[in-house]
C-alpha cells in the first residue's frame, strides 16, 4: 500500500491504496465522491474527466499515487462558493445539456477545461474537443450550445 | 407567447442541480455497511458443454466468501419472457429455459457460467481466474437464416428446431396481398439488413442487493426501467420471493434506452447470494461486460416487396423477416419483432393490402430486446427504403409519391390493413413543415456548389408512424400478453398544500421531475415548485410497469392527471363545506376555489390544511385527508408521426459520408414541456445516425463479438454530427388519452435511419453512380466500395 495525499476541491485528503488503485476509485471508492463517473474500462467516454494541476484528464487513465501531492477538482468542486451552479452548470441546466445526467460531470469538466485555454470556441472546436467525452443521450446539440452559452457569459468576465 | 409554468411551458428541470453537481445518486454510489463484491466468471466460447468446473484452488484465494455456481440456482425459475407469440400453424412459441447461472451449457459470449463473491472486487476477480473450466466447444450459429438451415447447430437440444416462431400478419390477408402482387402494375423489392446495435447507456448495469434476516426483507437496488416489473417478475417467479418481501428501487438510472427493462441474471444473482452469505452484494458491470450482457437490439434480415398502379398508388406491400432473437428470451423478445413490428410497419400510407412475416430465430449470439423505437425503427426502415426505390425506380418526386400514398387528414381515424386505427394525424402538415425547414427549393443549388467542390450531394427522405402509448390491457391481453400496460398514480396532498405525487413511470433522462409537475401544476394552477414526483422504489409507489415505448406521458402523465382530478374534486368537498356553497358553485380557478358570483374564496393551501383539521365537517359524508390514487388503462394506442430530411456530402474519393443538416418535423401531439420534447428529438435523431453511419455489433463465424468495446464499437461523437433542426409545431392531439399526448422518446431512432441511407443513395444515383442498395452502417469502406462495383 501507498501512502498518498493531495487537495481535492481545495479540501487536503489523505489515503492509502495499492499500486493498482485509479484515481477514479479513489475518488469514488475512498474519498465517496461519488460524481465522477465510470462509464467504460476502456478510457474512452469521459465521465470520469477531472482537473489535475489545472489539466483535464481522464480519473481511469491515471493511477491514484500519481496524484500524490497535486491539487485536484472533481464535480463536486465546480459550484460557487454560496453552492449556486457555476457558469458552465448553469449553462447546461439552461441549454438542456444534459438528460440521465451520467456523462455530465465529464462534460462540465471539459467544457470547463476548453474554455479555460480557448475562451471563445468555435462550433467545430468545441465538438473536436468532446473527441473524448461520450454522450448517448442528448446528441451533443444542447452540450454544444451550453458551452456557447457558458463561453458568451465567461469572456466579458474574463476580459475585465 | 411561451407559457412559463404549466403545460406548455420549457420549465427547466429541477432534476438537473444534483446531477450537475455529482449528487446524483446512481445505483454504484449506493455502498452498504458490510458490502461484498460479486464478480462473474462469462462464457469465452458462443456455444460449450461445460464438462467439469473446479473452484477449490478459486475458494481459497484470499477475501473469497463463496464461488456459486448453477447448482446453487436449480430451484430457481427460469427468467421469463411477457408475451406469447402464436406462429402460422397454431403453435405456440419455443420458451427454452433461460437459468441464472448457466446450467452444462453455455450458448453465447458473456453467459454466466460463475458468480464469485468476495471482500473486495479485485479479490473476487483475482479469484475467478483460479476456476478450473474444462469446457468442450460446439459449433455455434451467430446469422438467423443460417440457423434455420437444415443441419444448423442447435442453440436448445431440447427444442425442435431454432425456430422459436414464424408469425403472419394478418394471415387471413395473405392471399388478397398475393393477388394483387401477381396484376401489379409495377413492383419494387428490396433485400435489406436491420444490423444489430448495442444500446449502451452511458451508465453501465449495477445491482446492490442486501437482506435483512430480521424480518426475512429484501432489497435491491438496481439500474432498471421498471422496478415493479422486475419485483414481480424475478422475485416472484424467478426466486419465489412475494412481492411484500422484496423492496426494489431504481434510483438515478444513467440512459437505458430499452436495455434495463429486462430481469438480468445478475440481479438475481446478488439479490439470492445477499441472504445466503448474510451481507449487502453488489456488482457493477464493467463495459465490456455490458457488450456481452446487456441486450442487444434489431438485427432484421428483411424481404420487402411493394405493388403499385399505373399512377403510383401503393396496392400491397408484404414481408418476410428473421429475426434474429439471441441465444435466450428475455422480457420482450418476442414482441418486439411481431406486435411492436406489424401493426406500424404499413407507416403513414393508405396502402389497401399488407401482410407481415417474422420468424424470429434462435442463435448463438447475445439475447436480442426492445431497444430504443423496438420492432418500429425495423418496421420504419424497411418500407422508406422501399418508398424511396419505388420512387428512384419510376422516376417520381420522393416527396411526391409519399405525399400522394399518404392517408388524408380527414380520413381520420383511420383503419390500417393491419389490425390498428390509427388515432389523429396530418402526415401532409408534417411533410410540407420538413420541406419548408429543409428549404428543400434549395437543394438544387446546393447540390451544384457540393459538386462545384468535388462533393456529391443527397436528400433523403423518411416518414414515420409510431404505434406508441402500451398499451389498451384488454387488447394486448388478446394478442398474448402476460401483463397489463396500465399505469398507476397517487396524489398526496400535504397539510400545507405540499404534493406529492407517486409514479410507476420512472426517469431514467426524461425529465419526468419537471415534466409531471408541470401536469399537476396545470390543474391546480399552483406553482410548479410546490410539487415533487416521486418514482422508481416500490416502497413508495403503487404498482406500475415502468418506462419504455414512449409510454410515460401518455399513460403515465394520465394516471397522475386522473388522480389529480379525483383529489380536485374531494378538496371541492372541503372548500364548498367551508364556504358554505354548493359543490357544484365552487370552482378551482389559479389555485384559488371560489364561489360563482360571490367574492368568497380559499387558497389551495387553507383547503389542505382544512382537509387535515376536521372539527367541524359532516364525518359521515366527508372523510379526512386528501390524497388519491388512479389506475389509467388506456383506451387505445396513440400513434405519433413525423417527416424527416437529412441532408448529406459524399466524398467520392473516400467513401466518407459527411451529414450536413438533419430535420426532424414531428407531430406528438400535445407537448407538456417544448424543451425536453426536443431534447428527446436531438438524442433520437443522433442514435439514428449512428446505427446508419457508425454502429454495429460484430460476430465472427465462431461467435466472438469482435465489435465488443468503445475501441471497436462506433459510438456517435459529437463530432459525428451536426446540429439538428427539429420542430413539434404541427400537433394533431390523440383523442386516445385526456392529455391528448403521443409519446415523442423514440421518435429519432425509428425515423432517422432511412432518412440517412436514403440520403447517400441519392447522391450517389445522381451523382453518377447507380447503385440501387446498401446496407447500414455506412462506413466510408462500404460505401467506397459499392461506388466501385458500380462504376
Amino acid at each position: 500500500m501507498v501512502e498518498i495525499s493531495m487537495n481535492v476541491n481545495g479540501k487536503p485528503v489523505s489515503g492509502a491504496v495499492e499500486g493498482r488503485t485509479l484515481l477514479s476509485a479513489f475518488l469514488r471508492d475512498d474519498l465517496r465522491l461519488t460524481g465522477t463517473h465510470i462509464g467504460c474500462d476502456t478510457s474512452q467516454c469521459g465521465a470520469c474527466v477531472v482537473h489535475v494541476n489545472g489539466e483535464a484528464v481522464k480519473a481511469c487513465t491515471m493511477f491514484a499515487a500519481e496524484a500524490d501531492g497535486a491539487e485536484v477538482t472533481t464535480i463536486e468542486g465546480m459550484a460557487n462558493a454560496d453552492g449556486t451552479l457555476g457558469v458552465v452548470q448553469q449553462a447546461f441546466q439552461d441549454e438542456h445539456g444534459l438528460q440521465c445526467g451520467f456523462c455530465t460531470p465529464g462534460m462540465v469538466m471539459s467544457a470547463a477545461a476548453l474554455l479555460r485555454d480557448n475562451p471563445t470556441p468555435s462550433e467545430a472546436e468545441i465538438r473536436e474537443y468532446l473527441e473524448g467525452n461520450i454522450c448517448r443521450c442528448t446528441g451533443y446539440h444542447n452540450i454544444v450550445k451550453a458551452i456557447q452559452t457558458a463561453a458568451a457569459k465567461l469572456t466579458p468576465v474574463a476580459a475585465e | 407567447m411561451p407559457k412559463d409554468s404549466g403545460i406548455g411551458a420549457s420549465s427547466k428541470r429541477r432534476e438537473d442541480v444534483r446531477f450537475l453537481t455529482g449528487k446524483g445518486r446512481y445505483t454504484d454510489d449506493i455502498n452498504r455497511a458490510g458490502q461484498a463484491y460479486a464478480y462473474f466468471l462469462r462464457s469465452d466460447v458462443a456455444h460449450g458443454r461445460i464438462r467439469s468446473i473446479d473452484t477449490t484452488e478459486a475458494a481459497a484465494m484470499p477475501g473469497v466468501l463463496r464461488i456459486f455456481t448453477d447448482e446453487d440456482f436449480k430451484d430457481t425459475g427460469s427468467l421469463p419472457t411477457a408475451w406469447t407469440v402464436t406462429s402460422i400453424d397454431g403453435s405456440v412459441q419455443q420458451e427454452p429455459r433461460h437459468p441464472v447461472l448457466a446450467e452444462g451449457i453455455v450458448r453465447h459470449v458473456g453467459e454466466p457460467i460463475a458468480g464469485i463473491v468476495a471482500e473486495t472486487i479485485e479479490q473476487a476477480r483475482d479469484a475467478a481466474e483460479k476456476i478450473v473450466l474444462e469446457m468442450e466447444e460446439l459449433p455455434a450459429v451467430t446469422d438467423a437464416k443460417a440457423a434455420v438451415e437444415a443441419g444448423a447447430p442447435q442453440v436448445h437440444e431440447e427444442l425442435t428446431s431454432n425456430l422459436c416462431f414464424d408469425w403472419g400478419f394478418i394471415q387471413d390477408n395473405k392471399a388478397a396481398v398475393d393477388a394483387a402482387f401477381e396484376t401489379a402494375h409495377h413492383v419494387t423489392s428490396l433485400e435489406l439488413v436491420n444490423q444489430r446495435v448495442v444500446a449502451n447507456p452511458m451508465e453501465p448495469r449495477c445491482a446492490v442487493a442486501e437482506y435483512d434476516a430480521g424480518d426475512d426483507q429484501y432489497t435491491l437496488w438496481t439500474t432498471s426501467q421498471n422496478p415493479h416489473v422486475i419485483r414481480m417478475m424475478m422475485g416472484a417467479f424467478v426466486l419465489n420471493i412475494p412481492e411484500t418481501k422484496l423492496r426494489v428501487v431504481a434510483p438515478d438510472v444513467g440512459g437505458a434506452f430499452g436495455s434495463k427493462i429486462y430481469n438480468y441474471n445478475e440481479e438475481a444473482f446478488v439479490t439470492l447470494a445477499a441472504r445466503i452469505l448474510g451481507r449487502p452484494v453488489k456488482w457493477t458491470s464493467s463495459r465490456t461486460e455490458a457488450f456481452v450482457s446487456d441486450a442487444q437490439g434489431r438485427d432484421h434480415q428483411t424481404k420487402i416487396e411493394l405493388a403499385l398502379d399505373a399512377d403510383g398508388m401503393f396496392l400491397a406491400f408484404r414481408t418476410e423477416t428473421y429475426a434474429n432473437l439471441g441465444a435466450y428470451l428475455r422480457l420482450f423478445a418476442t414482441v418486439t419483432p411481431t406486435y411492436l413490428h406489424g401493426p406500424a410497419a404499413g407507416g403513414a400510407y393508405r396502402t389497401p393490402l399488407a401482410y407481415v412475416n417474422v420468424k424470429g430465430v434462435f442463435t448463438n449470439t447475445v439475447p436480442v430486446d426492445a431497444y430504443r423505437g423496438a420492432g418500429r425503427p425495423e418496421g420504419t426502415y424497411q418500407l422508406e427504403r422501399l418508398v424511396d426505390k419505388a420512387a428512384r425506380e419510376l422516376g417520381i418526386d420522393p416527396a411526391e409519391l409519399r405525399r400522394k400514398n399518404f392517408v388524408k387528414p380527414e380520413e381520420f381515424p383511420y383503419q390500417t390493413p393491419l389490425a390498428v386505427v390509427y388515432d389523429s394525424g396530418n402526415y401532409h402538415a408534417t411533410l410540407d413543415k420538413l420541406l419548408d425547414l429543409s428549404d428543400y427549393a434549395g437543394f438544387a443549388a446546393r447540390r451544384q456548389e457540393s459538386a462545384a467542390r468535388g462533393k456529391l450531394r443527397g436528400y433523403g427522405f423518411a416518414t414515420w408512424v409510431e404505434c406508441s402509448g402500451l398499451a389498451p390491457s384488454q387488447l394486448i391481453g388478446q394478442l398474448g400478453a402476460r401483463a397489463g400496460l396500465y399505469e398507476s398514480a397517487m396524489v398526496r396532498v400535504n397539510p400545507t398544500g405540499g404534493i406529492q405525487v407517486f409514479t410507476g413511470t420512472h426517469s431514467h433522462g426524461q425529465g419526468h421531475e419537471t415534466a409531471f409537475a408541470q401536469i399537476v401544476a396545470e390543474h391546480l394552477g399552483i406553482d410548479e415548485k410546490l410539487i415533487e414526483i416521486i418514482h422508481g422504489d416500490t416502497a413508495k409507489i403503487p404498482f406500475g410497469m415502468g418506462t419504455y415505448g414512449s409510454r410515460s406521458g401518455a399513460v403515465g402523465g394520465a394516471a397522475i392527471l386522473k388522480a389529480t382530478e379525483k383529489v380536485i374534486a374531494k378538496a371541492r368537498k372541503f372548500a364548498a363545506h367551508i364556504l358554505e356553497a354548493s359543490e357544484e358553485d365552487v370552482n378551482l380557478v389559479n389555485g384559488q376555489f371560489t364561489v360563482a358570483g360571490t367574492d368568497r374564496s380559499m387558497a389551495w393551501a387553507e383547503v389542505a390544511l382544512a382537509a387535515y383539521v376536521p372539527h367541524n365537517y359532516p364525518s359521515d359524508t366527508l372523510e379526512p385527508g386528501l390524497e388519491e390514487s388512479a389506475f389509467y388503462d388506456p383506451e387505445n394506442f396513440v400513434y405519433p408521426a413525423g417527416a424527416y430530411g437529412c441532408e448529406v456530402e459524399v466524398d467520392p474519393e473516400t467513401g466518407v459520408v459527411e451529414v450536413l443538416n438533419f430535420v426532424a418535423a414531428d407531430d406528438f401531439g400535445t407537448i407538456i414541456n417544448p424543451m425536453i420534447v426536443a431534447g428527446q428529438q436531438h438524442g433520437g435523431v443522433a442514435q439514428g445516425i449512428g446505427q446508419a453511419l457508425l454502429e454495429s455489433a460484430v460476430y465472427d463465424k465462431n461467435g466472438q463479438l469482435t465489435s465488443g468495446s468503445f475501441m471497436e464499437y462506433a459510438m456517435p461523437r459529437a463530432s459525428d454530427l451536426p446540429c439538428f433542426v427539429v420542430d413539434h409545431s404541427c400537433q394533431t392531439p390523440t383523442p386516445h388519452n385526456p392529455l391528448g399526448v403521443k409519446g415523442c422518446g423514440e421518435a429519432g431512432a425509428i425515423g432517422a435511419p432511412p432518412a440517412v441511407v436514403n440520403a447517400v443513395l441519392d447522391a450517389l444515383n445522381n451523382g453518377g453512380y447507380d447503385v440501387p442498395d446498401i446496407d447500414m452502417p455506412l462506413s466510408p469502406s462500404r460505401v467506397w466500395a459499392a461506388m466501385q462495383s458500380a462504376s
